[in-house]
């Protein structure tokens, strides 16, 4: 008896549609989300994310109409971010079906709002989402959408957003996004070796070894990826029983 | 037979609502006490903070009807945060005093493990059990929460073990709760349901 490692797709939605890009740049359309969501449903998956990588204000009623699309299609927990500013922001959003938020660039600017956040709906609700680059051999967090560096070390961020009542912390390696060469799992690591929150990791999945190392030498919770499920690269059934057969807790379906 | 939903502001009443109606149970919104008193079967979902759903059930006068209605034998299914409610405190907001139709108290769980408990885990049972009725000894629930009832008593059916055992599944009489979110737990939740709205048939 133990927690299972989670294996988590990430629907990035621009508007209705679901996206997928290469470093963060060259967008293509990947599909409807609500179908895709049903789909991952069935298929095993042990919570799904969607992004609103748009996240402008006047995107914002076709974002929530997606989460209650999506959320109709799921018995599996959802989270939704992109674009959350305030705590207002983030009740629509779980008004919408999400059972958590995930707070980015807001956080950067004004780190009071994940305990606001927090104090208002729990920290299991709130999840901290980093996306970091190594510049000269160091973390640096990275803001909107990965353009911008923040004046922020990633592994001191972690923390301060957990002391600040984050319940979980989704690592994104800019590095390793869309590259499909492996998550990193140094910067995981790290990352789960100073927080007391479980850790999600996130960019560069491809193959189910890339998960095998994450969930080990990466100490991950959770593996996020997108476009190798969206484009059934990697169906999550046979991706679990790889992992199982490893001896790495998973939750099979049935 | 209806089910009545607490309704009291926070929770995630609308993700419930969706697993019930997938399951072919209709079911109302209760935010006011003339609509516990109604009641056939009450439903108490429950994420966040003790204090908010204590607070709330105070503030809107639910408290009395809740403990009235499942007096009268209504079947009842607390939730997550709706089981620690049952009990008499929490350490989560020391202050309040919860619906005390069990003693003890709720406590946190051990910080040797990663807090929240997240994600999927499985259960020990330890009793025969309505709730759990056909589902296989091996599945998997969803968690998430960092406070937990610790103490094993008689109507404990199932424990999680994390960081130390603690009581995922409890059953006395007419109150059933669980610590996990069985409208988020795929089919073995859906089971968990199944399995209280036959009860309340």
């Amino acid at each position: 008896m133990s927690l299972a490692r989670r294996i988590i797709p990430c629907l990035d939605v621009d508007g209705d549609r679901v996206v997928k890009g290469v470093n963060f740049v060259a967008l293509r359309d990947a599909g409807d989300p609500a179908q895709l969501a049903a789909r991952y449903n069935t298929e095993g998956a042990d919570e799904l994310v969607v992004l609103d990588i748009a996240a402008s204000r006047d995107q914002r009623p076709t974002f929530l109409e997606t989460i209650r699309r999506v959320a109709a299609e799921l018995a599996i927990p959802l989270t939704a971010g992109g674009g959350i500013r305030a705590v207002e922001d983030a009740r629509c959003v779980l008004r919408a079906g999400a059972d958590k938020i995930t707070l980015n660039t807001a956080a950067v600017a004004r780190p009071e709002l994940i305990s606001e956040a927090s104090l208002e709906f729990g920290a299991q609700a709130v999840v901290l989402a980093i996306d970091v680059k190594r510049v000269a051999g160091q973390w640096v967090v990275m803001v909107r959408g990965g353009r911008e560096p923040a004046n922020r070390d990633a592994i001191a961020w972690a923390r301060e957003g957990v002391t600040l009542g984050a319940g979980e912390i989704l690592v994104t390696s800019m590095d390793r996004d869309g590259t499909k060469s492996g998550f990193d799992a140094e910067l995981t690591a790290a990352m789960s070796s100073v927080v007391s929150v479980p850790v999600i990791a996130s960019g560069g999945a491809k193959l189910p070894a890339h998960f095998a190392e994450i969930f080990t030498a990466g100490h991950a919770d959770a593996a996020l990826a997108a476009s190798i499920f969206h484009d059934q690269i990697q169906p999550i059934r046979e991706l679990k029983a790889y992992l199982s057969a490893l001896g790495i807790p998973v939750r099979l379906p049935c | 037979m209806k089910i009545t939903l607490l309704d009291y502001g926070a929770g995630n009443v609308a993700s419930v609502e969706r697993a019930l109606q997938r399951l072919g149970a209709e079911s109302q919104r209760a935010t006011t006490p003339e609509c516990i008193a109604k009641a056939e079967a009450l439903l108490l979902p429950g994420v966040g903070h003790f204090e908010t759903l204590m607070r709330a059930l105070d503030d809107r006068k639910l408290r009395t009807p809740l403990l009235d209605a499942v007096g009268r034998a209504v079947p009842f299914l607390g939730i997550c945060l709706g089981l620690q409610a049952l009990y008499a405190a929490s350490d989560e907001a020391p202050e309040l005093t919860g619906l005390q139709l069990l003693p003890v108290r709720v406590r946190s769980l051990p910080s040797v493990v990663k807090l929240p408990h997240m994600g999927w885990n499985q259960l020990l049972m330890k009793k025969k059990s309505v709730l759990l009725d056909g589902v296989a000894s091996d599945a998997y629930f969803y968690f998430a929460h960092s406070y937990a009832v610790i103490d094993q008593r008689e109507e404990t059916v199932a424990v999680c073990s994390y960081g130390t055992e603690f009581v995922a599944v409890l059953e006395k009489e007419n109150i059933c709760a669980v610590q996990f979110h069985p409208e988020k737990s795929g089919e073995a939740g859906a089971q968990v349901l199944r399995n209280f709205l036959r009860l309340c048939a």
